[in-house]
């Protein structure tokens, strides 16, 4: 058995990058302190839940999930309409996300993490 | 029209959210809020006592039956959830006037009001679902509103602590969709009814176990289960103090109901939760939690965090209960969720009461508060003493539920840290007893007057709910302990 069929190539290769994207996103929302890469780091997370979904819906030889004569076998639509739900969820998250983050630049002054922090800690002292 | 209930109490504030913003005028909006927070709690009401009478209703929405069409189910534990978030929520908006309008600018009232609506609507919706993936629809509505509320708060540090709950209240909801999808490659299906008859057959997989695993992460974070707090005490401290008392006494809460649905009832059929070592896993972050946040509450300065520090510690009380895997454990967590939702209620409502005339809620402002707004700070001293535990009051009947259950588990180390852990509450709330009645007014202090009745008689009636239900347990305990047993009684 060579390496690739080892990691169940090519039948699991989506769900490898959706684990992929899931770690890469989850990275980046934790270690950048920049407040809109933290939330482009939030948005890769979230695509790679909507790939998982969408990969599940999958059926071996299954066409689209259309009536036809002669065709037996359809991929599940269920889980893609489910991600249309989702993603209308994650471009408004999206958009909060970025509306807090201008004014958080109006109010502060800055977006990194540790600059917010210190006028915080500063604020905090003069109580 | 009564059939139509169970959809109703959800659609119609929906409905109202946009109203609101087409009124835009601030009075006239909080009439309608008021207005629709009353009905919704009449409608609640109405379902509750049917349920309570005639057993679990089944709502088909559209008319398509449940595995194809959106399924709403209430049942004994949803419509003992439904009724204290909608309580609270007409509790609170008719509260909401006179705060709001100090906290708040006046052209951003009517989108206060909208996102309340809103807000409420998603936690209803959570409660009386019967989908899986419709439940995490309405954890994004009432999140998303959630966040825009904490935001609204005077303090520029309520626009960071509303973005940290964004990014972790996402995370939290993506890992729920993330242990949902793993259960519907193995199950097929998204209605909890039908996922609690496949699951049995399919638990040994591993898929399903890492299913659990995001589902339990995920909801721990929206629980704020120590040590994923983390967001919760910058939002509950800068937020306007309706938004605060509203929250603190429904969010959680609904997501801690949620846990217990996922746990007793989709994975009821099973017995993975005990087994796996989730139960242990929680019980002990739920003790820590009572401690370690009791602990770091004694040293805030000021009020509103230390009673949100005091609220992670409280809902290491219900996990712990919950954590039990047994009856009296159980129903004992599910009557400090109603319980803790009427004291953190009653103290946040008071606090808001005492930022509307003192402009703060730092306990240095407080000298001698006690004497110059008598009424607000009696109520504070009722949920402060509820909070404690002391008997007649709710706090008590779930404490001794709760060490009761402990005993039965033959866990007596356990039972032993709930009351010692209480202690450290009478420390936190002895604090501001002593500030508020035995220093004396500065002189330099500004004249403060009593809150406006408006205020009053929804802090008082919050209040006085703690010590009645503290006396009369026959609701909440009854209950309580039907809905821990039919929950209980699935799963064997």
């Amino acid at each position: 058995m060579s390496f690739l069929e080892n990691l169940g190539m090519p039948g699991l290769f989506n769900y490898w990058v959706v684990i992929f994207l899931m770690m890469a996103g989850f990275y980046v929302v934790i270690s950048r302190g920049n407040l809109v890469k933290k939330i482009v780091g939030l948005n890769i997370f979230q695509i790679s839940v909507f790939l998982l979904y969408i990969s599940m819906g999958k059926v071996d030889g299954g066409t689209a999930p259309i009536l036809a004569e002669g065709i037996t076998s359809y991929s599940n639509p269920l889980p893609h309409v489910l991600i249309l739900t989702a993603i209308v969820v994650g471009v408004a998250t999206t958009a909060l996300g970025l509306a807090l983050v201008v004014r958080i630049n109006e109010a502060y002054g800055t977006i990194e993490d540790t600059e917010i922090n210190d006028i915080e800690k500063k604020v905090e002292d003069a109580e | 029209m009564n059939s139509h209930l169970p959809i109703l109490q959800v659609i119609i504030p929906l409905m109202a959210a946009p109203v609101c913003i087409i009124l835009r005028r601030a009075e006239w909006v909080w009439g309608l809020t008021v207005l629709v927070t009353w009905a919704v709690f009449g409608m609640t009401t109405t379902v509750v006592i049917d349920v309570l009478n005639n057993g679990t209703i089944d709502y088909f929405i559209g008319d398509w039956p449940a595995p194809w069409g959106i399924a709403f189910r209430i049942d004994e534990l949803s419509a003992y959830v439904l009724l204290i978030v909608s309580l609270i929520g007409a509790v609170v908006a008719s509260y909401a006037r006179a705060s709001v309008i100090k906290e708040i600018p006046e052209d951003r009232h009517y989108l206060f009001y909208t996102n309340y609506l809103l807000c409420l609507t998603g936690l209803l919706g959570m409660t009386a679902t019967g989908d899986a993936f419709n439940l995490f629809v309405f954890l994004e509505i009432s999140s998303l509103s959630g966040y825009t509320l904490i935001a609204l708060g005077s303090d520029k540090r309520a626009l960071t602590a509303s973005y940290r709950y964004l990014v972790l209240g996402t995370i939290g909801a993506t890992f729920y969709v993330i242990g949902l999808g793993l259960m519907y490659m193995m199950t097929g299906t998204l209605n909890m009814a039908d996922l609690a008859e496949r699951l049995p057959d399919v638990v040994a997989t591993r898929t399903i176990l890492v299913s659990l695993a995001f589902l339990t992460v995920g909801l721990s974070l929206k629980v704020a289960l120590f040590p994923l707090h983390l967001w919760l005490p910058n939002a509950y401290t800068y937020a306007p103090s309706v938004v605060t008392a509203f929250m603190a006494a429904t969010a959680t809460k609904v997501a801690v109901y949620v846990m217990i649905r996922i746990f007793y009832f989709v994975f009821g059929g099973t017995d993975v939760f005990a087994e796996q070592g989730v139960a242990e896993v929680i019980m002990g972050l739920a003790i820590a939690g009572m401690f370690i946040a009791s602990i770091v509450a004694v040293f805030q300065s000021n009020l509103k965090k230390m009673l949100a520090y005091s609220s992670v510690a409280q809902i290491g009380y219900i996990m712990l209960g919950i954590s039990l895997v047994s009856v009296s454990g159980l129903s004992a967590g599910l009557v400090h969720l109603f319980n803790h939702a009427l004291i953190k209620c009653a103290l946040f409502l008071a606090l808001g009461c005492v930022f509307l005339r003192l402009g703060s809620v730092e306990i240095k402002d407080m000298a001698g508060i006690g004497k110059r707004m008598p009424l607000t700070m009696g109520a504070f001293v009722i949920g402060g003493l509820s909070l404690i535990g002391i008997p007649l009051t709710v706090g008590f009947v779930s404490k001794w539920q709760l060490m009761n259950a402990a005993f039965e588990a033959n866990l007596w180390p356990v039972a032993l840290l709930i009351p010692l852990s209480s202690l450290i509450a009478v420390v936190y709330i002895w604090r501001v007893i002593e500030v508020a009645y035995l220093q004396p007014i500065p002189a330099s202090a500004p004249s403060v007057k009593e809150a406006p009745l408006s205020m009053l008689i929804p802090t008082w009636g919050v209040a006085l709910a703690a010590v009645y239900f503290g006396i009369d347990t026959d609701l909440t305990l009854g209950v309580a302990i039907d809905a821990a047993q039919s929950l209980m009684g699935g799963g064997q």
